[in-house]
């Protein structure tokens, strides 16, 4: 299968990962990140992705405690099958 | 002459270095201090280490690390210094981690004074530490044992993965007597359970804990069965004219030498005395114990301590014959003479 | 090239399966804790210089106890405050290997102060994380070294007060004052200049370690919401605006650019060169005779005495060794300890046909008494019968008992005549064998060999056992 490069950076929270700290939304700076409405199966509320202007700067990534929570794509990132966001 | 002169202290890290050990971590206190001396000339020259630590807690700690990796590592002090270990042993015995701790018993309690006593049994044998554990015990009484025990604590240690103790006295640790050396061993096998700092060990892991009750409580089971096995397969005793003994003194170490002498002159007078000396103190031999009480008419423990091995002469001969005891405290060697006099005594009473 | 995404290091186990916890992909921390963050900082780095095979990483007691839960590295759970001597231990065993020591500040700065000073002492090349938070998480919020002036825990329910609890301890301002560290940062996990910081901060501390550079030591401000009672934001700035009024952060000490890296050599050594080397092969191969001699001297329990100095124990560790040179079962028993540095000496010989039973003499049947205090206090418990040899060059008095036999010799003015006082001790033991007949002249020079540590001694030595010897030899009752 053919790969395809990311042309926009991206931010994924897995929602059952986070503790809901606000952390990473105190530190992005395009402030991008926001706590979800809804609370996850263990009654956080968790960080999500507005869905724009991310600019994979990571800073998210080092600012959350948690070891997969977040994880960051970057421009260029190549990947393959389905769409990363 | 294939025999050497030396002291009891430089014999077991001579021995030690034989066995493979090529790590001692230790500090310095009477009369123990010539064992970390003579690992500290030793050691470099065989290529391994010595480490004077900063406190008998740290070097205890360090053993265990070294223990982790698979490594033949030992230490030795004296009985403060083992009250400071112990906290690390009972880690040790919780993590299932072999090692080789030797005691050099001295008087006590408090600072006591640097004289053989024999008044760690209970802090040694009986554990210590916090917890369930035992660690196997071996009791020299000579400089050549100070070597060959020491050898075999190594081996008993790696075959049930536990600490193991080599448990003397100053004079058994401060006196010189020949011995004679074998071959080194080298060949330390690897362990499928220690950290090694490579791929194939990492997924290893040394801990004693076990936080869910029940895992506790299986892992405590395992180390009990553990114990079962060593009481089934590692006694060791040392008998003397013991076959139609109607008296059976019992001692270990150093005691169990003027004990020897003791039931010489006993039986010179045509008093049917005979010796049993526990050379694993943990195991304890309970079942030879058991036999001899089927045959004889009395016990009698003799210890420099206020007596504390004759409890588990107690427990074994279960209230069959009676168990007397005779102790001398603070650096105090019973002589063959008071010995030989306490055991007449111990006639007569029965007549 | 720098990785397009940033994702769960793979130092990390892909599912945390020794937590007994049902989920076992979220970590025990909690919400904002900072271990998290020091966690990943370390995974991260140990996968970049791919070094998470060769990793032992020790876990602490306090929150990190459960360090082992997560890192894919080999791991070795520590008693509370070992960490740094449990590290020293496996570093030793296995110096190739990367050895982290996690550590919290109950850990670290209070149970275990002084196995990391000394670790930090010796310079073990070993790398230390210390998560400093001002406060002990695991057990409840109970007052640290750490904790600040006036903070309130549980158990300085009113704030601590310098006066009843002392003051925050300062580590890496301590460590760095030391010698050997190479390494010594405090950084702070309060915004993303400073995480980056302290991140930067963790790969060289180990990085050093792989370089076998030595010690380094990461003091890291980290957030503990939980034991704060404060919202994990607000615990950041927390750190900014009063954790790190009392610890300043910075570079404490780095040494790094101008220490050389250290490997211990490896050493392999054939069996015969062990034994060489542990000095377990005798010195001579031969065989020495048994003397003929008078019956009433045979199984002598001899006591030495006499001042410090004097070669008392030296005295009678040859005659232990001539008896052995000659087949006798023997044993040696010192004075030892504060009773030999305090200026007396003495020793217990026995030379036996039969093994020896107790090593103690008690009541001697030859006493070689080198001073006056030695013959006055031993003088009463020799054996009657026994025999008395003592020094008349120091001793102003005689024997007073008339049951025994005396051997009277002036050894340290012989020893003078010499040319070295020093070898009294050999002329006295020598004159114990000239008189009794008990061992070859032969024998004792072999002793010397042993006995003899400085071999320009060994010539004079001879002598004296020569003079001794002759001396002894011309006093033995016929």
């Amino acid at each position: 299968m053919q790969k395809k490069k990311l042309e926009k950076p991206f931010v994924k929270v897995v929602p059952e990962l986070c503790k809901g700290c606000g952390i990473c939304i105190e530190a992005c700076p395009p402030e991008v990140l926001k706590f979800h409405d809804k609370f996850n199966t263990k009654g956080y509320h968790f960080a999500y992705y507005l869905g724009d202007d991310c600019r994979g700067c990571g800073v998210c990534f080092y600012a959350c405690p948690e070891p997969e929570a977040i994880i960051v794509y970057k421009k260029g990132y190549e990947y393959e099958g389905e769409e990363v966001a | 002459m294939s025999k050497l002169l030396m002291k009891g202290n430089d014999a077991i890290v001579r021995g030690a270095i034989l066995a493979g050990c090529r790590i001692y971590f230790g500090y310095p206190i009477t009369p123990a201090s010539e064992i970390a001396e003579s690992a500290a000339r030793y050691m470099p020259r065989v290529g391994g280490t010595f480490l004077q630590a900063e406190s008998e807690i740290a070097s205890i700690n360090m053993v265990y690390g070294a223990a982790g990796g698979g490594v033949r590592v030992m230490t030795a002090s004296s009985g403060p210094g083992i009250s400071l270990k112990q906290e690390g042993i009972s880690y040790a015995a919780g993590s299932e981690l072999p090692c080789v701790i030797v005691d050099i018993m001295r008087g006590g309690p408090g600072l006591g004074n640097i004289a053989p006593e024999q008044s760690d049994y209970n802090q040694v044998v009986k554990g210590g530490g916090h917890g369930n554990f035992k660690c196997p015990v071996l009791a020299p009484n000579s400089v050549q044992e100070m070597s060959d025990l020491t050898q075999l604590a190594f081996e008993i240690a790696e075959k049930y993965r536990t600490p193991v103790y080599v448990l003397a006295d100053g004079y058994t640790g401060q006196m010189m007597e020949a011995v004679e050396f074998g071959e080194p061993f080298t060949n330390v096998p690897k362990q499928d359970w220690a950290v090694y700092g490579d791929a194939e060990s990492k997924h290893n892991l040394i801990s004693s804990i076990y936080l869910d009750p029940e895992e506790l409580e299986e892992h405590n089971r395992k180390l009990q069965q553990k114990y079962e096995n060593i009481k089934q397969n590692e006694v060791r005793v040392e008998e003397f004219m013991l076959d139609d003994a109607e008296y059976v003194v019992v001692g270990y170490g150093i005691v169990s030498r003027v004990l020897k002498t003791t039931v010489e002159r006993l039986r010179s007078q045509g008093l049917k005395f005979g010796l049993l000396r526990p050379i694993t103190l943990f195991p304890f031999p309970e079942k030879r114990i058991i036999e001899l009480a089927k045959m004889a008419k009395k016990f009698l423990a003799v210890e420099m301590s206020n007596g504390q091995m004759v409890e588990d002469i107690r427990l074994a001969v279960n209230g069959s014959r009676p168990v007397e005891f005779y102790g001398r405290m603070g650096g105090v060697v019973p002589t063959a003479a008071e010995l030989v006099e306490r055991c007449q005594n111990l006639v007569k009473k029965e007549n | 090239m720098a990785s397009k995404v940033l994702q769960k290091p793979a130092s990390f186990y892909d599912t945390y399966e020794r937590n007994p916890s049902t989920d076992k992909k979220m970590p025990h921390y909690c919400p904002g804790c900072g271990h998290g963050n020091v966690h990943k900082f370390i995974a991260e780095a140990l996968d970049n210089y791919e070094l998470a095979d060769r990793t032992i990483f020790i876990s602490p007691v306090g929150c990190s106890v459960f360090g082992y839960y997560y890192f894919d590295t080999g791991n070795i759970q520590a008693a509370h405050g070992r960490a740094p001597a449990v590290a020293t231990g496996i570093k030793r065993a296995h110096p190739h290997s990367i050895v982290i020591s996690y550590q919290g500040d109950g850990d670290l700065a209070a149970i275990g102060t002084a196995e990391i000073l000394h670790a930090a002492n010796r310079g073990e090349n070993i790398t230390v994380f210390f998560i400093n938070n001002a406060i002990y998480g695991m057990t409840g919020g109970q007052m640290a070294p750490t904790t600040l002036e006036t903070q309130k825990t549980t158990t300085t329910p009113t704030g601590r007060n310098a006066r009843n609890e002392g003051y925050p301890v300062k580590v890496a301002e301590l460590i760095s004052q030391l010698e050997a560290p190479v390494y010594v940062e405090r950084v702070a996990l309060f915004d993303n200049k400073h995480r980056s910081r302290a991140r930067m901060a963790v790969r060289k501390a180990i990085k050093n370690q792989a370089d076998h550079l030595g010690f380094s030591l990461v003091e890291i401000l980290s957030p503990c919401p939980s034991g704060w009672k404060m919202d994990p934001v607000d615990s950041l700035h927390w750190i900014k605006d009063v954790m790190m009024n009392q610890f300043p952060l910075g570079v404490y000490k780095d040494n790094t650019k101008e220490v050389e890296p250290y490997e211990a050599p490896k050493m392999q050594l054939s069996d015969e060169e062990i034994k060489q080397a542990i000095e377990i092969i005798p010195d001579t191969e031969k065989e020495f005779k048994k003397t003929e001699y008078a019956e009433r001297y045979a199984n002598p329990e001899i006591k030495v005495a006499g001042f410090g100095g004097q070669g008392v124990l030296l005295l009678g560790a040859a005659l232990a060794q001539a008896g052995l040179l000659e087949n006798y079962n023997v044993s040696w028993l010192p004075s030892y300890g504060p009773e030999m540095r305090g200026g007396t000496a003495n020793c217990h010989v026995n030379v036996r046909n039969i093994p020896v039973g107790s090593p103690v003499v008690n009541d001697p049947t030859v006493l070689i008494a080198l001073n006056r205090p030695s013959l006055e206090k031993f003088e009463p418990v020799v054996v009657k019968n026994g025999l008395i040899i003592y020094d008349t060059s120091l001793i102003d008095i005689e024997v007073q008992r008339d049951d025994v036999e005396v051997l009277a010799i002036p050894a340290t003015e012989m020893a003078d005549k010499l040319g070295n006082t020093r070898t009294a001790n050999m002329i006295a033991m020598a004159a114990f064998a000239g008189y009794t007949g008990i061992f070859n002249r032969e024998t004792l020079k072999e002793t010397l060999k042993t006995a003899i540590k400085r071999k320009k001694l060994l010539a004079i030595n001879e002598k004296a056992v020569d003079e001794g010897y002759e001396f002894g030899k011309s006093k033995r009752p016929s």
